[in-house]
C-alpha cells in the first residue's frame, strides 16, 4: 500500500533526524568517561560537575549577554523596519528587503571572515561587542520576517482611528501598534535570542578571549575526561532550545487567532 | 458664514485626479451627504476633512478656523470608520474611552461620561464586552459612540451602515437620524445609497468622478435634479428628446417629438438652457398616468411589487419603453398615458 511506505519513510526520516540528538542526554546519564555502548549506569554527576564549573558558567553568562542584547537590538531595529515597509510606499522597498535579507544566504564563513578582517583594519577589539554586531547581521533578517507578517494582517484603520481620536504618532505607536503586534515583538525575541544563543562560528571568529557557551565546549572537546559534561551541558541547551521555540510559536499562534482587523 | 466650507478642493493620486475642484458648504447642525458611485472621491474628500490625505490644493475651513496644515490628531472632527475599526485589544469601555485620555477626567468622571453614551447608543451594561464578542449593529453604535464622546463639532461617517443587513440598516438610520437631533453635531455622511442619503440627510451632494454635481434637500434632488447623472443616480427616470420653443417667465415651452408641444413650470428647467436648445425633458414612473385618452401604447411587461406595480409600456414612434408605476394595473393591454406638465423636467441634453 501506498500510503504504509509513506509513512514508514516518514518515521525512518524522523529517526534519522532525532536519534542522533537523542544520544546527548542518554550518554549525558551513563557513568562512564567513555562515549560508548553499553551504557554503564545511571548517574547525575555529570551534571553536578557543571554546577561547579566556573569557567563554563562564565561562558554561559557572555552567551546570554549576547543574546539578550542581540534579541532587542534585532526586534528594534526589525520593528522599525517592518513598520516602514508595510506601511509606507517608499522606492526601492523590495531592495531594501533584499539587502537586509542577504546575510542569511551568505555562508556563515566568508561572513565571519569578512567580518574578522573588518575588525582587524578598524583595530576593532575581539570581543563581546563584537560577537553582538555580526549576530545582529543574521537576526534582524530573522525578525523582520516575522515582523512583516504581523504588521501586514493589521487593518491600517487602527492608526488612523487612534489619530482621529486624538492621539500622536507616537502615542498611537504605543496605545495600538505595540500592543497589537506584542505577539510578533515576543515571537522575534525569542527567535533572535535562540539564533544567538546557538551560534558558533561568528562567535568564534570575534569572540576574542571571551568566549561564548558554544566556542567554550568546542575547546572542551579537546579533553576527553570532560566530554561527558559538554554532553550533559548540551542536552540542557537542547532542553532549553527546544522550549523557546515551542515557547514562541505558541505566543505567535495566540497573537493570530486574535482578529487584528478592527473588529 | 457656513460651518464647514471646503472651496476648491483636488486630489489626485499618481496623475489620476480623484477629487476635482469640489465645493462645499455645510451649516452647523446640519446632516449632510456625500452620494455616489464608488470610486467618484466622496470618500477621498471625506478623508481630506479628517485630515488622513493631504490636499493638492484648496481649502477646508471649520467653524471659520482653516485646516490644512493642521494634522489628523489634531483637528476637531471624528470618525466612523466603514471598517469601525473598534480596537480590538480593548473592550468597549476602552474603546470608547480611547479619546478621552488627554482630558484627564478623574476616573468617576470618566466613568460617568462613557456610561452616558452608552446609554446614549443603547449599549447601556455592555461596557466590559471584548471587542470580538460585539455583533456587527454592536460594533457600529461602539464606533459611533467613541467618536462623539469627544464631542467633535464634525462627525464624519464612511458608509457606516454599509456592513450591516438590511433589516438592521433601516432600525439603524432611525436611530442614526435619532442621534443626530440629540447631540446637535454637525454629521457629514459618505454613502453610495441614494436611499440611505434621502431618507437620513438635510441636504445632499452628488458626486461623480471626482465632481460634486448637484447639492439639494431630498425632494429637490428628486423632483429636480440638475442633469442626466443626477436623474439616473436617484430613481428611475424616463427621457425624451426636446427643443426648447419660448422661455417665459412663467413656464417653457418645447417640441417633445411624439409628446407633441407641451408646456412646464420655468423652475423645472435646468439653469443655462436656452431657446432652440436641444434638451432632455424628463418625468419619474410614478408621475405618468393612466388614463381615457393620451398617448396610445401597450404595455410590455408588468411586476407587481406589492404596494405598487411597474410597467413597460411601448408607444409607437419610439424605441425604448415609457416605465410607469403605479397602484392599479389598467384592464387591458391597450392603454394611453399622460404626462403631466407640472411634473416634467427640462435637463442639458450632455
Amino acid at each position: 500500500m501506498k500510503s504504509r511506505g509513506l509513512l514508514l519513510y516518514a518515521f525512518a526520516y524522523l529517526a534519522f533526524l532525532y536519534l542522533p540528538v537523542l544520544v546527548l542526554p542518554i550518554f549525558s546519564f551513563n557513568n562512564s568517561q567513555f562515549i560508548a555502548f553499553p551504557l554503564s549506569g545511571f548517574t547525575t554527576r555529570w551534571y553536578a560537575a557543571l554546577a561547579s564549573d566556573t569557567a563554563m558558567q562564565h561562558a554561559l553568562g557572555n552567551s546570554l549577554r549576547v543574546a539578550i542584547v542581540t534579541a532587542l537590538f534585532s526586534t528594534i531595529v526589525g520593528l522599525t523596519a517592518a513598520r516602514a515597509i508595510t506601511r509606507y510606499r517608499l522606492r526601492g522597498t523590495k531592495l531594501a528587503l533584499g539587502f537586509i535579507s542577504l546575510p542569511l544566504f551568505i555562508p556563515d564563513i566568508v561572513l565571519a571572515l569578512s567580518l574578522l578582517l573588518l575588525m582587524e583594519a578598524t583595530s576593532f577589539p575581539l570581543s563581546l561587542v563584537a560577537v553582538a554586531i555580526g549576530h545582529l547581521l543574521i537576526c534582524v533578517p530573522f525578525a523582520l520576517t516575522v515582523l512583516i507578517a504581523r504588521f501586514e494582517g493589521f487593518d491600517r484603520n487602527l492608526e488612523e482611528a487612534s489619530a482621529d481620536l486624538g492621539e500622536g504618532e507616537w502615542m498611537t505607536f504605543w496605545r495600538v501598534t505595540v500592543p497589537l503586534m506584542l505577539p510578533g515583538i515576543v515571537a522575534s525575541l525569542l527567535l533572535t535570542f535562540i539564533t544567538s544563543f546557538d551560534e558558533f562560528l561568528l562567535a568564534y571568529f570575534l569572540s576574542g578571549t571571551q568566549a561564548t557557551l558554544p566556542v567554550y565546549i568546542w575547546g572542551q572537546l579537546r579533553f576527553p575526561e570532560r566530554l561527558p559534561m559538554v554532553l550533559a551541558l548540551g542536552a540542557i541547551i537542547l532542553t532549553a532550545s527546544v522550549g523557546l521555540v515551542i515557547l514562541a510559536e505558541y505566543v505567535r499562534n495566540l497573537g493570530a487567532r486574535k482578529p487584528m482587523v478592527g473588529a | 458664514m457656513s460651518f464647514l466650507s471646503v472651496a476648491g478642493l483636488r486630489k489626485s493620486f499618481g496623475g489620476l485626479t480623484v477629487v476635482n475642484d469640489v465645493s462645499l458648504d455645510v451649516a452647523r447642525g446640519e446632516f449632510f451627504a456625500l452620494l455616489g458611485p464608488s470610486g467618484c472621491g466622496k470618500t477621498t474628500l471625506l478623508r481630506m476633512i479628517a485630515g488622513f490625505e493631504t490636499t493638492d490644493s484648496g481649502t477646508i475651513t471649520i467653524d471659520g478656523e482653516a485646516m490644512n496644515s493642521v494634522p489628523a490628531h489634531q483637528r476637531p472632527t471624528n470618525m466612523v470608520f466603514q471598517s469601525y475599526a473598534i480596537f480590538p485589544h480593548l473592550n468597549v469601555f476602552d474603546n470608547i474611552a480611547y479619546g478621552l485620555r488627554k482630558q484627564k477626567l478623574p476616573k468617576e468622571a470618566l466613568r460617568t461620561k462613557v456610561e452616558a453614551m452608552l446609554a446614549t447608543v443603547r449599549l447601556e451594561g455592555l461596557g466590559g464586552r471584548a471587542a470580538d464578542q460585539l455583533s456587527g449593529g454592536q460594533r457600529q453604535r461602539v464606533a459611533l459612540a467613541r467618536a462623539l464622546v469627544r464631542q467633535p463639532k464634525l462627525l464624519l461617517l464612511d458608509e457606516p451602515l454599509g456592513a450591516l443587513d438590511k433589516r438592521l440598516r433601516g432600525a439603524m438610520q432611525v436611530e442614526l437620524r435619532a442621534i443626530q437631533r440629540q447631540v446637535g453635531i454637525t454629521f457629514l455622511l459618505v454613502t453610495h445609497d441614494q436611499e440611505e442619503a434621502l431618507s437620513l440627510c438635510d441636504r445632499v451632494a452628488v458626486m461623480e468622478t471626482g465632481r460634486i454635481l448637484q447639492i439639494a434637500a431630498p425632494r429637490e434632488l428628486y423632483e429636480r435634479p440638475n442633469c442626466r447623472a443626477v436623474a439616473d443616480f436617484i430613481g428611475e427616470m424616463n427621457f425624451f428628446h426636446a427643443t426648447v420653443r419660448a422661455i417665459t417667465d412663467v413656464d417653457v415651452t418645447v417640441n417633445a417629438g411624439i409628446l407633441g408641444i407641451v408646456s412646464f413650470p420655468r423652475a423645472n428647467l435646468a439653469a443655462g438652457i436656452k431657446t432652440d436648445e436641444h434638451i432632455l425633458l424628463a418625468i419619474r414612473p410614478e408621475h405618468v398616468g393612466f388614463a381615457g385618452a393620451g398617448l396610445a401604447g401597450e404595455i410590455a411587461d408588468a411586476t407587481f411589487l406589492g404596494e405598487r406595480s411597474h410597467f413597460h409600456v411601448r408607444l409607437a414612434g419610439r424605441g425604448e419603453p415609457v416605465a410607469v408605476s403605479g397602484n392599479a394595473a389598467p384592464p387591458d393591454k391597450a392603454v394611453h398615458l399622460v404626462f403631466p406638465p407640472d411634473k416634467l423636467v427640462g435637463l442639458p441634453t450632455e
